[in-house]
């Protein structure tokens, strides 16, 4: 398969895995959503009638007037029709997609904006900084410490590694990030137990701030996933050491060193490359409950808030960015093995 | 092949470590209805239930490594020595409560339990203490409320801080060498006379019921001393024994993981054989549906479904399902294409066997170790996502799992109180039977899976 089609492969399954969990978000929840909206624009109505200048003969003439209008309105948002009908559900696809979602009941931006787009979109950077920033440190260290055992295979390191791979493997996160607030927050007051900052965002050092509570978090997705990491470059590692080109460069006198670091390391590149991919796209999905254990400001920690108040509107939102930042992730990993295994691009 | 599947694990280190877990694990959940009242579970979240524990205290054997605190007391009838006297109509009743005062620190609180049945003439009540120093304080004496009812018994528990206590102790005031006012009724109660601290020792608590006539009777008596530690595992916030939340768990977990991967795998499994069997269009159809699939945001979308249809434990297993047959059907798939091409197939197809004997009777036959290790291997999964389910408050609310604990102990913000016994436990036993089965479905994976072993 070339490249041009595998490009054009992926996408279109992006598109359609999109679309399928639009569709399930829609069906699940557009009922409810609906009925949100269609309070919100009752109640919008007559606070107009309320606040303006019109004058009624009696309270009847008030009262049709207001029916009117709020039928008037639900004709023009489509709330007249069945929650499930076609136009409607694509409608609602549509109005997902933009992230127009009108507002939420319950939350609000740093800056006072109770707009469902303007929140998320406050929201992703940071929880973009967390996982980005761990998944990094986590390849790299897992990278390092990976090429080590494998070039010691069989050592105590490796045997160590493999265990605590094994072991960090069963711990769930959010557990160990419990455990992680008792040791550094409440026993040793080394970092703040809630990693929401406490200063303003407007304040210039909100920045520095911001990255020292990300401390604990970080250190805790890193401690809990490292092991794994060099457990996998390890096997992979030690895969492509075990081939006949790396047997032929040994003979010809190449040093252990050059040829782990150099030939295999690369070899393990694209393999790497796509579980580091996943792994950041999995990471994105366990983020709900993390930030909420370390009460991150995040898309996670909103997401787990909403759900508490049952605020529909940034729940639809929320899933759909999830969604479309996972498929990218997925996306760019798939892409990325394509340009580097070499094997790949020839045929 | 079965056999060398069982042996295999049985010879590995890991295998039989893995084994070990979870037999203990099965008994645990086997002897749990013996060992403890079947109705703490059922009343998980009922908080009359748990209304004599002590709130949020850590378990016994913290004592070992600190000062001794006091250990939750907490006596009902059948452990009071029993008297009855009787003269000119007036029967005495008198339940004796021994209690051996060890520790260094003094009890939280103290409760009077009684239930008694009587009618025009209220019985009277009084409490007596018998110190080791041979005083003894009449703490309490007071006549019960009048009742219209003879048939109904009137219970009722007096708590350490009644005014009639406090009351009644100021005249013992000059018993003590330094000033007692303005300390609790329970540390004036087991203090030393000559300086502040606990005096060590055999205390008699009693009861004593004036009954005046002859249909009263004493339905029940009880002493609950209120303490720093309790238990193996400690109490949380609304006094529930945490050890008893933890072997409840057991089961249930149990159930979660191997029900989610017993049924995700046999979809997987059948899923995969038809795809790689058929090929071609088949396949090509089939294994773009997987991807789909695979792509989904599993956690978001199981949130959306379980806020949608309901939190019930069998609606969440279904949920888990829909997310988790997915890779297996990816590993058979590849299997299958190979197995399709062996000649003893294609035998059977030229001996015009039908499609569904061939996947049945030649191809999932040679599959089957391999399932085994695959259910292994996909409990843990299923365990996690049940956890992380009940964790953001979304799991079924009538069970007590340990899931449901620690989102209980993070929404009392448990880690930050430092309160380590709500939260250590839970995810120890979640880490313990993921690593059991994962040990297990590792070892037989290494048996079974050609395709590992072609790597190797």
């Amino acid at each position: 398969m070339g490249l041009g089609r595998t490009l054009l492969f992926r996408s279109f399954n992006m598109f359609l895995v999109l679309f399928a969990t639009l569709f399930i978000t829609v069906i699940l929840l557009g009922s409810t959503f609906d009925e949100l909206q269609k309070e919100a624009i009752r109640n919008q109505v007559i606070e107009e009638v309320t606040q303006g200048t019109l004058k009624f003969e009696n309270s009847d003439e008030r009262s049709s007037y207001i029916n009117d209008q709020i039928q008037f309105r639900y004709k023009i948002s489509g709330l007249d029709q069945d929650s499930f009908t076609p136009s409607k559900l694509f409608h609602r696809i549509i109005s997902v997609m933009t992230l127009d979602l009108g507002k939420s009941h319950y939350f609000t931006t740093d800056y006072g904006s109770s707009n469902v787009r303007d929140i998320i979109f406050e929201k992703v950077p940071k929880t973009l900084l967390l996982f980005t920033t761990a998944t990094i440190c986590v390849t790299v260290i897992g990278i390092f410490l990976g090429s080590y055992v494998a070039s010691k295979e069989g050592s105590w390191w490796d045997k160590t590694n493999s265990t605590f791979a094994i072991f960090s493997n069963s711990f769930p996160t959010w557990w160990v990030a419990m455990l992680m607030i008792i040791i550094f927050a409440f026993t040793l007051h080394i970092f703040p137990a809630r990693a929401t900052p406490l200063s303003s965002p407007s304040d210039p050092t909100y920045f520095i701030d911001l990255l020292y509570h990300m401390t604990l978090p970080l250190i805790t997705l890193v401690i809990v996933s490292f092991g794994a990491w060099a457990y996998i470059v390890r096997y992979f590692l030690i895969n492509i050491l075990n081939e006949d080109f790396i047997h032929a460069k040994r003979t010809m006198g190449i040093s252990r060193r050059k040829i782990l670091y150099s030939h295999a390391l690369r070899n393990a590149g694209p393999p790497i490359a796509t579980a580091v991919g996943l792994a950041l796209a999995a990471s994105f999905g366990g983020a709900i409950i993390t930030e909420a254990v370390f009460d991150w400001p995040g898309m996670g920690k909103l997401y787990y808030d909403a759900i508490g108040v049952f605020d529909v509107p940034i729940i639809i939102g929320l899933t759909f960015v999830s969604t479309v930042l996972f498929l990218i992730t997925i996306f760019i990993t798939d892409i990325s093995y394509t340009l580097l295994d070499p094997r790949v691009k020839g045929s | 092949m079965q056999k060398k599947l069982l042996l295999g694990l049985l010879r590995s280190r890991r295998g039989i470590i893995g084994v070990t877990i979870i037999a203990f694990l099965l008994v645990l959940s086997a002897v749990a209805p013996l060992i403890i009242p079947i109705e703490s579970y059922f009343r998980w979240n009922d908080p009359d239930y748990w209304i004599n524990n002590p709130k949020t205290v850590a378990p016994f054997w913290t004592n070992f490594f600190g000062p001794k605190e006091f250990e939750h007391l907490s006596l009902d009838k059948n452990d009071a020595k029993v008297s009855s006297e009787s003269s000119e109509g007036t029967r005495v009743d008198n339940y004796t409560f021994q209690v051996d005062m060890q520790a260094d620190s003094f009890p939280d609180d103290i409760m009077f339990l009684y239930s008694v049945k009587y009618g025009d003439i209220p019985p009277v009540l009084q409490i007596d203490i018998n110190r080791p120093d041979n005083n003894t304080f009449t703490i309490y004496y007071s006549s019960l409320p009048p009742t219209n009812n003879i048939n109904t018994s009137f219970s009722d528990r007096i708590f350490s801080t009644n005014e009639n206590i406090k009351e009644s102790l100021k005249q013992y005031e000059s018993l003590f060498n330094y000033s007692i006012s303005g300390l609790e009724p329970q540390v004036v109660i087991f203090s030393d006379t000559n300086k502040p601290n606990v005096l060590k020792g055999m205390y008699q608590i009693s009861e004593r019921f004036y009954l005046f006539d002859n249909y009263s009777s004493v339905e029940d008596a009880g002493l609950i001393l209120g303490g720093k530690v309790f238990g193996i595992m400690g109490t949380d916030d609304l006094r529930r024994d945490l050890a008893v939340g933890i072997i409840w768990g057991t089961p249930i977990a149990l159930f979660i993981g191997l029900t989610v991967s017993i049924f995700s795998i046999a979809i997987g499994l059948i899923y995969g054989v038809i795809a790689g069997y058929r090929g071609k269009r088949t396949d090509e159809t089939m294994m773009r549906v997987n991807d789909i699939f695979y792509a989904l945001p599993t956690l978001p979308l199981l949130i959306l479904l379980s806020i949608t249809f309901g939190r019930s434990i069998f609606l969440i297993i279904g949920f888990i399902l829909i997310f988790s047959w997915m890779g297996t059907a990816k590993v058979i798939r590849s299997i299958a294409l190979q197995i399709r091409n062996y000649q003893y197939v294609e035998a059977a197809k030229l001996m015009g066997q039908s499609d569904l004997m061939v996947i049945f009777k030649h191809i999932v036959p040679q599959l089957l170790p391999l399932t085994f290790a695959s259910i292994a291997i996909a409990v843990p999964a299923a365990i996690l996502a049940e956890a992380a389910l009940s964790f953001i408050g979304l799991g079924d609310p009538s069970l007590p799992t340990w899931g449901q604990i620690l989102h209980d102990a993070n929404t009392a913000d448990a880690a930050s109180r430092g309160i380590w016994w709500w939260i250590i436990p839970p995810g120890l036993m979640i880490a313990l039977t993921g690593l059991a089965f994962f040990l297990i479905g590792n070892t037989l994976d290494a048996i079974a899976n050609p395709l590992r072993n072609k790597n190797k």
